[in-house]
């Protein structure tokens, strides 16, 4: 098994843009549940 | 003789610790009741696939290939877990989910910790182990095609039996005594039953356009939520919940045993990989933690950093030891609707964070 201490450094890219990434669905997410909280409310 | 002692000669030390893993594994599933639904499953086909010339790999290999390889057995058994969410809680205060998000850190940091060792498909096997959810660790890891699945199931399930022990520690390394005894109020909010039947559906729209690749997992998990909610398939819910569940369960984990010959599982590999997952899980509480606390940064109103360790997923384990927590430092200090509400967040962002990775590298 090699060990490459710099890939580590290499995939911080993924690290950024998974949670990027998950962040931006969250807020979508929330932002839905929240237009339907409000929209059903009012019905 | 010589054919009842033949087959014995044959034995080799590598199957009997497989034997004496198998046993721990039963062992913990029925004395210490480590999520026995799937250990002990496990643990008797670790046991059954390392006896000399097994002639029951033929079956398992069968069943591999039927529910495994075509990662049916776990979207199925993710109906049943849909069916018994109730996303009342966080419908009623939806920015729990950020918290959910957070504790999805552990995944992409084991990701780029793992990559030091592994090929980048087998990393993000492996990080998945940190989603603290069998079903989506199964998926991810088999869409990918890793060779290490064994070890992988093995420590997404053991961990996730073993939250009680992990989290409280990172927890409290994380938090001051003041912090934990932090009191959050909890007012029920009426959440209408549109809401509630439109919810699955929505996410799962959403998921599909913005993360195609976590559609599935999060369809069949918001379809059975849907079975739920709907108020008309009381009997389709109920069956979803424990028969669906239980068959795709005793499947699942005799399956998966499959992966756990001693050739191939008796490797360094094997213990890197349930180190790296023990990574998973103790940065993903931090992620959680550390984002609760610095959210108590800019607003007036406190939260319990604990309560973000719940975003983990690992339902509904984390949300109750965080809840326990709470009780211990205050006894008046009710955690349990806002740590389920963000654990139960933490279901779906594990879900999207298994989408991710499969963007990624698939």
């Amino acid at each position: 098994m090699n060990i490459n201490p710099m890939n580590f450094v290499y995939n911080l890219k993924y690290m950024g843009l998974g949670m990027l990434g998950i962040f931006i669905v969250i807020g979508i997410v929330i932002g839905v549940t929240l237009l339907l909280n409000k929209v059903t409310e009012k019905n | 003789m010589e054919i009842i002692y033949e087959n014995i000669l044959q034995i080799q030390w590598q199957q009997i610790v497989m034997w004496i893993i198998g046993g721990l594994l039963v062992y913990l599933a029925i004395k210490k009741e480590m999520e026995p639904t799937l250990l002990l499953p496990m643990g008797f086909g670790a046991i059954l696939v390392n006896l000399p010339f097994s002639g029951a790999i033929e079956t398992l290999e069968t069943l591999f290939a039927a529910g495994i390889s075509n990662e049916l057995f776990p979207l199925i058994l993710f109906i049943g877990i849909g069916a018994m969410i109730d996303f009342g809680p966080l419908l009623s205060n939806p920015k729990l989910m950020l918290f959910g998000a957070a504790a999805q850190f552990g995944i992409f940091f084991t990701l780029c910790f793992a990559s030091m060792f592994f090929d980048i498909k087998d990393s993000g096997s492996i990080a998945i182990i940190g989603a603290a959810d069998g079903p989506t660790s199964i998926v991810v890891a088999q869409a990918l095609g890793t060779k290490y699945l064994g070890a992988i199931m093995v420590a997404a399930y053991s961990y996730m039996a073993l939250v009680p022990i992990i989290q409280p520690p990172v927890i409290k390394l994380l938090t001051t005594k003041k912090e934990r005894m932090i009191r959050m109020e909890y007012t029920q909010k009426e959440v209408s039953k549109t809401t509630k039947i439109l919810f699955p559906i929505v996410i799962t729209v959403i998921a599909g356009l913005v993360a195609p690749a976590s559609v599935a997992l999060i369809g069949f998990l918001m379809f059975g939520n849907l079975i739920r909610e709907c108020g008309v398939l009381n009997s389709l819910s109920e069956t979803a919940q424990k028969s669906l569940a239980n068959i795709i369960t005793i499947f699942l984990g005799i399956t998966i045993s499959l992966r756990m010959q001693a050739a191939e599982f008796l490797t360094v590999e094997t213990l890197l990989i349930l180190c790296l997952g023990l990574v998973a899980f103790v940065v993903d509480t931090a992620g959680g933690v550390i984002f609760a606390k610095i959210l108590n940064l800019f607003s007036k109103k406190k939260i319990n950093p604990m309560i973000g360790a719940a975003g983990i997923s690992a339902f509904p384990m984390s949300g109750r030891v965080v809840h326990k927590m709470g009780l211990r430092e205050d006894p008046q200090n009710f955690l349990l609707m806002h740590s389920i509400g963000v654990n139960v967040s933490g279901q779906i962002a594990s879900v999207i964070a298994g989408g991710m990775i499969l963007k990624f590298f698939m």
